[in-house]
């Protein structure tokens, strides 16, 4: 029997929020399409260390393996992405596993995402039916806005975007590329345009719209293949047009 | 205007029935406190693909919600409640449209209406879909209206908190809950006018299956574990195609079948279309128990897998590749990025996984459970699907269940005899008791290994509690879980500490998995014959003198091990008939 290979990870940890962060290294036994989730399943079943300490199981985040959660996100060699589809095969190895520190971390690899489900609120990120009793028929729509819109709804909260955006982070209150999208996407909604004034105004106030750098790193980072620079730059528009709005109707 | 008294609801799962059932519990003037394992978009909810069904009528097909009703029952193998499936299919078409005002995004037609595609089990085109995501994009359309609700301030959200037990007053009503904080470890105890459990289903106790990590079934466990009754464990579906993974199994949705797809395997060096032989009126789109016996007999008792494994090919390299972009696009591109290979081009390799529980929390119609104060809706509970749910009637019901529960906690919490509420003395003895619980596993020093032992006990209720039981062997695993059981007590974990303390909370989970294994292979023994997701070789057809009963499991505290009951239920609408779907069904 040909001998079992080992995939090495360097794993970056921190016990607490305000801890300081240290690297344990791993060996896990490699099979053909291990993903890193399934990595750090087998450090749970046997957590121990390359040097043999034995050690606490590595925390983090992850629920659908599937690539639609958008939990298991964090940086796998210098990368932000989903773990779960992460194929060793296709890794560099040693593997490096780090949280993504544009959010603060809670333990290892968990970090804390509130930040993004607040921007949600703060662009209104919702269609405002009366209520889920009947009401009418819901409107007919064009099936090319549609599949925009469908586009748009994959995203799934993972942050991503918003670590590779050079512009979010502690130097800047930029709300990041992801809840601009989501703006877009029910502006572009027949009932959900009703609002859209009111998106608008939003992300003209500080941190808004204009502290977009257009790096466009988002696009390139966005596990779903979501156009975020597309739809970004024809919100920017939408912006500005209200901008000139509110000063002609004043 | 009369006052409208505001109620706290708990709801304990943030999934498309929990997040339904708080719409309504906040559009009655109440609070909603919702407790989830995770922000309520990456519920498992999202991994549903293919679509919901509702009777919309808008293929010139004629369809009607009575066909939608009888090939529920049909499917089901006339074990679910009649009435119940009928008040869901009655109320499906509205609830689509509800979805479509919300702004999901559903594929649509040329001329702007939701489309319809085939599904498992119906002969008419009655399955509304967004692409391939249509679990993701209906979540998420619940979510944003339950944040628009949580803006208002009517919702009051406990993300990363985990249910641990319910607390009843001296009457023996539920009158509140114990949880706990993921990160911080503090436990709390939460008083309330009701208690909805949404917590979704148990794949976990089988290890490898479609679920998320996360669908653990602990807190279905648990209130087994505190009186209330289980109802038709035993019949739990194995989705015919999935890709097996190490990981996990990851479902490769029946709408790949809905939209042409064929299933074959080479027999005598050519290819064998088996299900469009062996069931000439349905072929690919039988339900999903009659699929996933026919593979597996084809490949472990006639060993004609791909490449001699386990294995048979899901085909759809003979449809136009923007078709498929646009109908499956999403799980195409699932398929191509875990397994390195392209299905527009070659065909898929996939065999059959755990992927849904019909049983659960027994309910009755209105979604309470037998302890006064406690309901329970969606996957978690038992209703609607009988011994076999069809394809995408799972997002309907977890949608319809959350619409029933909500508005009957809020009845409850109105009119309904709860007796004393719980003082601070009785809050606090709850709390206390989950407090030594957790303490004792922190400081575990034994020498299993808690994921380890997940493992085998996965692996026992794989092999056999699933296609195909076998008496023997059912006394064989019950016996084996027993003594993994034992085994709990002797594990050690390595983190003792109290911040996010993931080790510590799957020790406390996989106790509550264990014991729910015992409830469905005890059931799946005592039921001796065959019924759609249920299928004993000794025992190969269906009895209706005798198993036209619903399963009763109540967990005796002194053995830890399920009592089981039967009890009759409510089958007046049609009447059963065999079930056959080698020819078109009769009514």
């Amino acid at each position: 029997m040909a001998e079992q290979k080992f995939v090495t990870f360097v794993i970056e940890r921190q016990d607490g929020p305000d801890s300081k962060p240290y690297t344990q290294e791993f060996d896990v036994p490699y099979r053909p399409s291990l993903n890193v989730v399934a990595a750090l399943m087998e450090i749970q079943k046997n957590p121990v260390t390359r040097d043999g300490k034995k050690v606490a199981p590595v925390v983090w985040e992850c629920n659908c393996l599937e690539k639609v959660c958008g939990a298991c996100m964090m940086v796998i060699n210098g990368k932000a992405q989903q773990a779960c589809c992460a194929l060793i095969d296709n890794l560099k190895w040693p593997i490096h596993l780090a949280p993504a520190r544009t959010f603060p971390v809670i333990r290892d690899l968990l970090i804390d995402r509130t930040v993004m489900f607040e921007s949600l609120k703060r662009i209104q990120g919702w269609i405002n039916v009366d209520g889920t009793w009947k009401v009418h028929e819901a409107p007919r729509q064009n099936p090319y806005t549609a599949a925009t819109a469908y586009e748009i709804s994959h995203c799934m909260t993972c942050g991503c975007c918003l670590e590779a955006c050079p512009n979010v982070g502690p130097q800047s209150d930029f709300i990041g590329p992801a809840p601009l999208a989501q703006a877009y996407l029910f502006n572009i909604n027949p009932t959900g345009q009703y609002d859209e004034e009111q998106r608008l105004n939003v992300l003209m106030e500080k941190g808004g719209i204009t502290s977009c750098g257009n790096s466009q790193n988002c696009v390139e980072a966005c596990p779903k293949g979501i156009k975020l620079t597309t739809y970004i730059a024809q919100l920017n528009r939408d912006v500005n047009k209200q901008a000139l709005r509110n000063i002609f109707n004043h | 205007m009369a006052k409208v008294k505001k109620h706290r609801i708990a709801i304990i799962g943030g999934g498309l029935s929990g997040l339904m059932a708080a719409l309504k519990v906040c559009e009655a003037g109440s609070e909603a406190w919702i407790f989830s394992y995770c922000p309520y978009k990456r519920s498992h909810s999202l991994c549903a693909q293919g679509g919901m069904n509702a009777c919309m009528d808008t293929k010139g097909e004629h369809d009607s919600i009575y066909e939608h009703f009888d090939d529920t029952v049909y499917g089901g193998d006339f074990l679910a409640d009649q009435q119940a499936v009928k008040g869901m299919c009655e109320a499906a078409p509205e609830l689509v449209r509800m979805f479509d005002r919300m702004g999901v995004p559903f594929t649509r037609t040329a001329e702007g209406v939701l489309d319809l595609r085939n599904f498992g089990g119906q002969k008419n085109k009655r399955t509304v879909f967004a692409g391939s995501t249509t679990g993701q994009q209906l979540l998420y359309a619940l979510d944003e209206q339950v944040r628009k609700w949580e803006a208002k301030g009517m919702v009051k959200s406990f993300v990363f908190w985990e249910f641990l037990e319910i607390i009843k007053n001296k009457e023996g009503v539920c009158r509140g809950m114990v949880a706990q904080n993921m990160n911080s470890m503090e436990i709390k105890a939460f008083a309330a006018d009701a208690v909805i459990l949404a917590t979704g289903g148990p794949g976990q106790v089988f290890g490898r299956c479609t679920a998320s990590t996360i669908c653990n079934g602990s807190a279905v466990s648990r209130v087994y574990q505190q009186g209330a009754h289980i109802g038709n464990p035993e019949f739990i579906q194995i989705h015919p195609t999935a890709i097996p993974g190490s990981d996990k199994n990851r479902l490769m949705s029946e709408a790949c079948r809905g939209e042409g797809g064929r299933i074959w395997v080479y027999k005598d060096g050519k290819p064998w279309y088996f299900l469009e032989e062996m069931f000439p009126a349905y072929g690919n789109l039988v339900p999903r128990d009659v699929a996933s016996r026919a593979i597996y007999d084809v490949c472990v008792n006639q060993h004609l897998g791909v490449d001699g494994e386990n294995k048979v090919y899901l085909d759809l390299s003979h449809i136009s590749a923007e078709y498929l972009e646009r109908k499956l696009g999403g799980i195409l591109e699932m398929y191509s990025e875990f397994m390195g290979k392209d299905p527009r081009k070659v065909p898929m390799e996939i065999y059959p996984s755990v992927h849904y529980s019909m049983g659960g929390i027994w309910v009755d119609r209105k979604h309470f459970t037998n302890i006064p104060g406690l309901l329970a809706s969606g996957e978690c509970d038992y209703q609607y699907h009988g011994a076999n749910r069809l394809g995408a009637n799972s997002l309907l019901s977890a949608a319809y269940s959350g619409t029933v529960s909500g508005p009957a906690a809020i009845d409850w919490a109105n009119t309904g005899e709860r007796g004393s509420e719980l003082t601070e003395e009785e809050l606090e003895a709850a709390r206390q008791r989950c407090v030594d619980e957790f303490e004792k596993i922190v400081n575990m020093n034994g020498t299993e290994n808690a994921h380890e032992l997940h493992q085998e006990l996965g692996e026992l209720m794989n092999k056999y509690v699933t296609i195909e039981r076998v008496n023997k062997d059912l006394d064989y695993c019950f016996e084996e879980v027993k003594k993994i059981l034992k085994r709990w007590d002797n594990i050690g974990v390595t983190d003792h500490g109290h911040w996010a303390n993931q080790e510590a909370m799957f020790v406390r989970q996989l106790r509550n998995m264990i014991l729910y294994a015992l409830v469905v292979t005890k059931a799946a023994r005592m039921r001796d014959e065959s019924r759609g997701a249920h299928y004993k070789r000794e025992f190969p057809n269906r009895d209706d003198e005798k198993f036209m009963k619903i399963t009763i499991a109540d967990y005796d505290p002194n053995t830890e091990e399920p009592i089981i009951t039967y009890e009759d239920f409510d089958h007046s609408l049609i009447k059963p008939r065999s079930r056959n779907y080698a020819v078109a069904k009769k009514e």
